[in-house]
């Protein structure tokens, strides 16, 4: 296969997590502005939301202040940000054309079908109260294209690339939203597993469907280190970062056998993934459960740029 | 469909007793699935210059042309002649260039020619091949008198078109398919890739990788060069997607580089190379041409084969085929005057309400002037041109082109037709499936089939 045609599909499918992924930020933010706090405590969602995006020295050029406006602006509307919900759909689809006999008639309806209905979205006449039907419509929409591309397409190179995409986005994803605890500071006289901590944390497991997984696996109350270990370590959820570097293993594997050729994508996904299965959560925070998210993600990126050097351009 | 007696011609009676036995509405409705068929497939083309029609379908006329075995036999010994004689023709300006010296074609035609690509001079080909894929415009004015209109040996489209037309066709009207025996033009895509692996470099290996070069999607032809990818079952690659190293082509895959040896290249002489041709392109390959050169790729077409597309050197075409081949040529020109010709102006300057008047470069049917449909104001506008530059002008009469039954608002009307039959040349033969691209032009009266000009097409047939 060209290797254009396996970036297309790859970014297509990486863009389309990545949208949904933000509708899911800006859903926890909202929840979390809806907490119940101290009258002179002042909280600092909509900034950590700009954090947890990975988008503060854009943001900040264009606006002095994170306030609700400017970061739901910014984060799902804006055309100068490349990353905004807008933006990723419209370059999914716009790989998704490049390569438009690569895809399948649902997964190209599906995606093709939201740009439409995107054109009509006009951010300027939006309310608060339509901002959340419009993030639950971009979740939908991944979720079908997801769904259309996982019962649709041949398994071949070019399934492959795509769910590697998805993965790698998602784990970045998973990874950024469990960071958002750390740029959300509780307020200085709040005890830490008190109630606004409780909420906290709850919005980040709500963030990934994973609230009513957590009660089954730990059967316990709401705890941080439980949370970063279902998070991070457990296989058995499915955005955790080792199930997507267990997908990620798996579809490089795939492909390794396919080409008859191993490389350093392939070395540098199973060196993630014994990491993650070596590791336990009292050592994660031993050694500070932010600075293991920053070297996660940079070890993701990496994968990325492997990824990238030995099969797509 | 009639002959000048009034009869119908055997090649539509049958279609005339099946259009007797069923209703207009029939029709009407079969028109408009086919129309939904062309919209589902996403057959479309971009109209440049109409901002509101970025991308239209051509009109569909569900009626077929129809041609007699025999009378397609008479076309296609023609065409094969004609496109031996054009490779001929490129070989030699290219390299001894003794038609120059026996005083066959003026020296000015062929190097003030724009298509002319000096960088070819004395280049040694694979198969000594230049056209691999021709489409000649041809028109017909009697039952055995076809007429060349134009000969496109650069990188002639439509192909998409006659495939589609057919495909439409069978799935609308197996009835009337059944009553004919319509000879199939399907195997068009297999002939094509063997045409193109034949003239492959030598040094290839017996499996040579062809790919299909194009300009990308905001190519008015984008639809049918993945199409024609497609049912070849090569890749379409972009300009970025191939890159040169020690002279030999490869493309970028997900599995490392792999070597390309023959490129069936949409995209203009003057985009191939930025280091050889428009520096500012960004749609070809840096260093293409320095491969090309040393043998290690095929072209199809060749760089230059656009020097015998003009309506200039066309006029030529029968000495052409006559010094070449020493055969007289099957097909005739549409008698043309060369208003570079100081007599041949004078007439045409007298007789422009009668004539077709054409850009020796134009396509598509810009630049020219149809005499008889014509006002007096934008004659004597047009008249002034041709006194500027004569040499950029050739005139023809207007033909009694043939007609053929087409669905028009009021029912079924005689509308001209031509036609752009595709020549297949390989290294060792020359293919035409029966058949080609009909167009037709969709105003009563008009001579413009032109799809930039409103013209529509047809499935054409060659039924025996």
């Amino acid at each position: 296969m060209l290797s254009r045609t396996a970036d297309n599909l790859y970014w297509m499918a990486r863009l389309v997590e990545r949208a949904e992924s933000l509708s899911r930020i800006l859903d926890t933010t909202l929840r979390l502005t809806a907490t119940p706090v101290n009258a002179e405590d002042t909280t600092n969602e909509w900034e950590s939301a700009i954090a947890t995006a990975g988008c503060e020295d854009a943001f900040y050029n264009e606006h002095e202040d994170a306030t609700e406006q400017t970061v739901i602006n910014y984060l799902a509307f804006s055309r100068s940000n490349p990353s905004s919900i807008r933006n990723c759909i419209e370059n999914a689809r716009h790989n998704g054309r490049a390569v438009r006999t690569a895809l399948t008639t649902e997964m190209w309806d599906t995606i093709n079908g939201a740009w439409n209905e995107l054109q009509s979205v006009d951010e300027k006449r939006m309310s608060r109260n339509d901002i959340t039907p419009f993030l639950r419509w971009t979740q939908e929409f991944s979720l079908r294209f997801d769904g259309n591309s996982y019962r649709t397409m041949l398994r071949n190179d070019a399934y492959l690339f795509s769910r590697i995409g998805v993965n790698i986005e998602r784990a970045d994803n998973t990874s950024r939203l469990l960071d958002v605890k750390y740029h959300l500071l509780l307020p200085e006289h709040e005890p830490v597993g008190g109630p606004l901590d409780y909420l906290q944390w709850s919005a980040i497991l709500r963030s990934v469907s994973a609230l009513t997984a957590y009660h089954w696996v730990y059967r316990d109350n709401i705890r941080p280190w439980r949370i970063a270990d279902l998070l991070i370590l457990n296989d058995q959820l499915p955005r955790s970062l080792a199930s997507c570097y267990d997908n990620l293993g798996r579809y490089l594997d795939d492909l390794g056998r396919a080409y008859a050729q191993q490389g350093p994508a392939q070395r540098h996904s199973r060196s993630m993934r014994a990491r993650l299965t070596n590791l336990n959560i009292e050592q994660i925070f031993q050694g500070g459960l932010h600075e293991f998210i920053t070297d996660f993600l940079g070890n993701n990126n990496q994968m990325g740029f492997a990824i990238t050097k030995q099969y797509l351009s | 469909m009639t002959e000048n007696t009034g009869s119908i011609r055997p090649a539509y009676q049958e279609l005339d007793r099946w259009l007797k036995t069923i209703e207009q509405s029939v029709l009407e409705t079969r028109r408009k699935e086919a129309e939904l068929l062309f919209r589902r497939i996403g057959i479309t083309f971009a109209v440049y210059g109409e901002d509101n029609a970025k991308e239209r379908l051509i009109p569909f006329d569900v009626l077929p042309r129809i041609l007699m075995a025999q009378e397609w036999d008479v076309l296609k010994r023609g065409l094969e002649q004609r496109v031996r004689a054009i490779n001929a023709y490129l070989k030699d300006i290219y390299g001894k260039r003794d038609i120059l010296r026996a005083g066959i074609v003026p020296e000015a035609l062929v190097f003030q020619n724009p298509a002319f690509r000096p960088e070819m001079n004395g280049q040694k080909l694979a198969h000594d091949s230049y056209v691999q894929i021709a489409g000649i415009d041809v028109v017909r004015t009697g039952p055995d008198q076809f007429y060349v209109l134009e000969d496109n040996a650069r990188t002639p489209s439509g192909v998409s078109y006659m495939l589609e037309n057919r495909e439409v066709m069978m799935r609308l009207f197996p009835e009337l398919f059944a009553r004919h025996r319509v000879e199939p033009v399907e195997n068009y895509a297999d002939e094509l890739l063997a045409t193109l692996k034949s003239v492959s470099p030598l040094s290839a290996s017996a499996d040579p990788t062809v790919v299909l070069l194009t300009p990308g999607v905001y190519n008015s032809a984008y639809y049918e060069h993945s199409f024609l990818a497609d049912k070849l079952g090569i890749e379409l690659v972009e300009g970025g997607d191939l890159f040169v190293s020690d002279d030999v082509v490869y493309m970028r895959t997900t599995r490392g580089p792999k070597r390309v040896d023959v490129i069936y290249r949409r995209i203009d002489d003057d985009f191939l190379d930025p280091l050889a041709f428009r520096p500012d392109s960004a749609l070809g390959v840096p260093g293409l041409m320095v491969a090309y050169r040393a043998g290690n790729v095929v072209l199809a077409n060749a760089v230059g084969t656009g020097a015998v597309d003009d309506k200039a050197v066309y006029t030529y075409m029968p000495d052409i085929v006559k010094f070449y081949l020493g055969e007289e040529p099957l097909l005739a020109n549409v008698p043309t005057w060369r208003c570079r010709e100081p007599d041949a102006l004078k007439y045409v300057l007298e007789h422009l309400p009668e004539l077709v008047v054409k850009e020796v470069h134009g396509s598509g049917g810009y630049g020219m002037l149809v005499g008889p449909t014509s006002t007096k104001a934008q004659i004597a506008a047009f008249a002034d041109k041709l006194k500027a530059a004569p040499a950029n002008f050739i005139a023809q009469p207007t033909l009694s082109l043939s007609t053929c039954p087409t669905c028009v608002e009021s029912g079924i009307a005689p509308r001209h037709v031509d036609l752009r039959p595709f020549v297949l040349c390989g290294a060792k033969k020359v293919s035409i499936v029966p058949g080609g691209l009909t167009r037709v032009a969709l105003k009563e009266g008009s001579l413009v089939v032109n799809s930039s000009q409103g013209g529509g097409t047809k499935d054409t047939w060659v039924v025996s």
